[in-house]
């Protein structure tokens, strides 16, 4: 972890309350995707915890979604603004175990943090196929970034108004992976859980206080003892998982 | 040159910073980013008899100029605490370390500080009688001068290290119980522990945090602080470890204005991990600012 002041270059609305900001700063510290951020806002007391879209040697993308105060303000930060951020947080994806075809499978704000771990595995030669589950057509997003990178991409919405009617367990049919990533919100890990016989690995949420391991605010039991989800996670293996 | 040696407690430290209980875990994280030997000291995460997971998550929650956490003193127990965690942490920590100790029954207290008046490692024994966070015990201890009192002299009988007791801000005469503590010989008193706070989420119309209530801490609380040391420093004659919002070298000199000998800092590492740090290094030149050539000077004399 290194705390480092990034200035805001681009903030902008994937959909009515997505949004993609992209920063320059420091980002040696980001050693793995899946990884996360915490951000501190002015104004706010405890920074926020995002994951990490996207990072280049000096710049980061985040993607995130607008769901109280703190969020409201980061949506509001004009280009220019200076943000002090923690970054290399989380212990991020184990790419070793991805075998020759990886499927990806990300639920709402949980997509974002598949796209580097995408990136990766294409660059390592893998063929990857990505599921990406919204409620409805208008709130979906980077479906045409995974396809640029080389992923077959297929997107479920509940409503059946794009892609696939239903979860993104209804999309899982003829799909012959080596191993699974996903991220997204916990009932979807677990109908993933329950869903799959291959093994993977999942990326969890939690409200966090200090976000390195300190605070024990994020504690989870495992069946290998308890975990801090940010420190020891955000990413658990399947096989440790207690639901 | 300005000196910022206190003694607490017979135990003389380089400076008078302290982080808090249950913000600095057992070190590791923080001896990553600094050598956290600049540290007058730090009092370790509450640690209890037995393992202890601690409540359900959500354990957290925002608040203005502050936070509220509902951890329920998660830890390992003291055993693993003295075969695990203190071998571990003097690799990178070689003062006298605080040993946080809390409980559910007075034997309980007196067991696990037992077991801890063993290790040279610690310094001294800070017993929390002040949890919010957990039911049957912590703050039960500490909201009845009588209770607190003997919690008290069960931890003095079984050690000769430094006793002192935390107490809660959530009673209505903190003077009586400190006074109490003080003829049940404790060697040293800390407050505040955080105040009980609440927060509901007004999508869900629910609690935000899973306990529903826990410990409002952060720098909102900071006058409640200074105002509680002020009144327990003036009614004591052991030493007053004030802690509660602290989060600037200005903060520390006005808790000890007030009356601490030590000051801890909590809240203010999880936001800023370098805090402690930063007030250490920033100490001396408000000290300077303000003509205090010795922290010693300024103790009590509001």
């Amino acid at each position: 972890m290194i705390q480092a002041i990034f200035t805001v270059t681009e903030n902008i609305p994937l959909t009515k309350d997505v949004m993609r900001m992209t920063l320059t700063g420091d980002c040696s510290a980001i050693t793995r995707c899946g990884q996360f951020v915490n951000l501190k806002i002015e104004g706010r007391y405890l920074r926020r915890p995002i994951s990490v879209c996207d990072r280049q040697e000096n710049e980061l993308t985040l993607i995130y979604k607008i769901v109280g105060g703190g969020t409201k303000d980061m949506s509001e930060m004009p280009v220019g603004t200076k943000v002090d951020i923690l970054t290399g947080l989380g212990n991020g994806y184990d790419l070793t175990k991805a075998g020759d075809r990886p499927l990806l499978v990300g639920g709402g704000v949980g997509v974002p943090p598949l796209y580097l771990l995408a990136k990766e595995l294409i660059a390592q030669g893998k063929s990857v196929t990505v599921i990406l589950g919204f409620n409805t057509a208008s709130e979906v997003f980077y479906e045409e970034e995974f396809k640029a990178i080389g992923c077959t991409v297929r997107v479920t919405t509940v409503d059946g108004t794009k892609g696939i009617k239903g979860f993104v367990t209804d999309a899982l049919d003829g799909i012959d992976a080596t191993y699974f990533y996903t991220c997204g919100p916990e009932p979807m890990l677990k109908a993933l859980y329950n869903a799959t016989k291959i093994s993977g690995q999942f990326s969890f949420e939690e409200r966090m206080g200090c976000g390195f391991g300190a605070c024990m605010g994020c504690s989870c039991k495992t069946k290998y003892g308890n975990k801090r989800i940010c420190k020891d996670g955000p990413v658990l293996e399947k096989e440790e998982i207690i639901w | 040159m300005v000196n910022m040696k206190v003694n607490l407690c017979g135990i003389e430290m380089d400076n008078p910073i302290i982080p808090a209980s249950g913000t600095f875990g057992y070190g590791y994280e923080f001896a990553e980013l600094y050598d956290i030997n600049i540290l007058g000291s730090f009092s370790f995460k509450g640690t209890t008899l037995e393992p202890r997971f601690g409540n359900p998550t959500p354990r957290i929650a925002e608040c203005t100029a502050g936070m509220i956490n509902a951890v329920g003193l998660q830890n390992p127990g003291v055993d693993k605490v003295i075969s695990e965690e203190l071998p571990r942490l003097a690799k990178c920590f070689h003062k006298p370390v605080m040993a946080n100790v809390s409980g559910f029954s007075v034997p309980e207290y007196a067991a696990t500080c037992q077991k801890l008046d063993q290790c040279d490692q610690v310094g001294w024994l800070e017993v929390n009688v002040s949890c919010p966070n957990v039911h049957g015990g912590g703050m039960s201890f500490g909201t009845s001068p009588e209770a607190a009192a003997e919690v008290t002299r069960a931890v003095k009988a079984v050690t000769t290290k430094p006793v002192i007791i935390k107490l809660s801000p959530n009673v209505t005469d903190i003077v009586s119980i400190a006074k109490a503590c003080e003829e049940a010989g404790a060697d040293g008193i800390s407050l505040i522990n955080t105040l009980l706070g609440m927060r509901i989420d007004l999508k869900t119309k629910k609690p935000v945090i899973a306990n529903k209530m826990g410990g409002f801490s952060g720098s909102a609380i900071f006058p409640v602080a200074v105002r509680m040391v002020y009144q327990v420093a003036h009614a004591v004659k052991i030493p007053v470890v004030g802690m509660g919002g602290v989060t600037t070298a200005e903060d520390v000199i006005e808790l000890m204005l007030a009356g601490a000998t030590a000051v801890q800092v909590g809240a203010a590492n999880l936001i800023e991990p370098y805090a402690c740090k930063n007030i250490i290094e920033d100490l001396p030149k408000v000290m300077e600012k303000y003509g205090i050539t010795d922290l010693n000077d300024i103790i009590n004399i509001s």
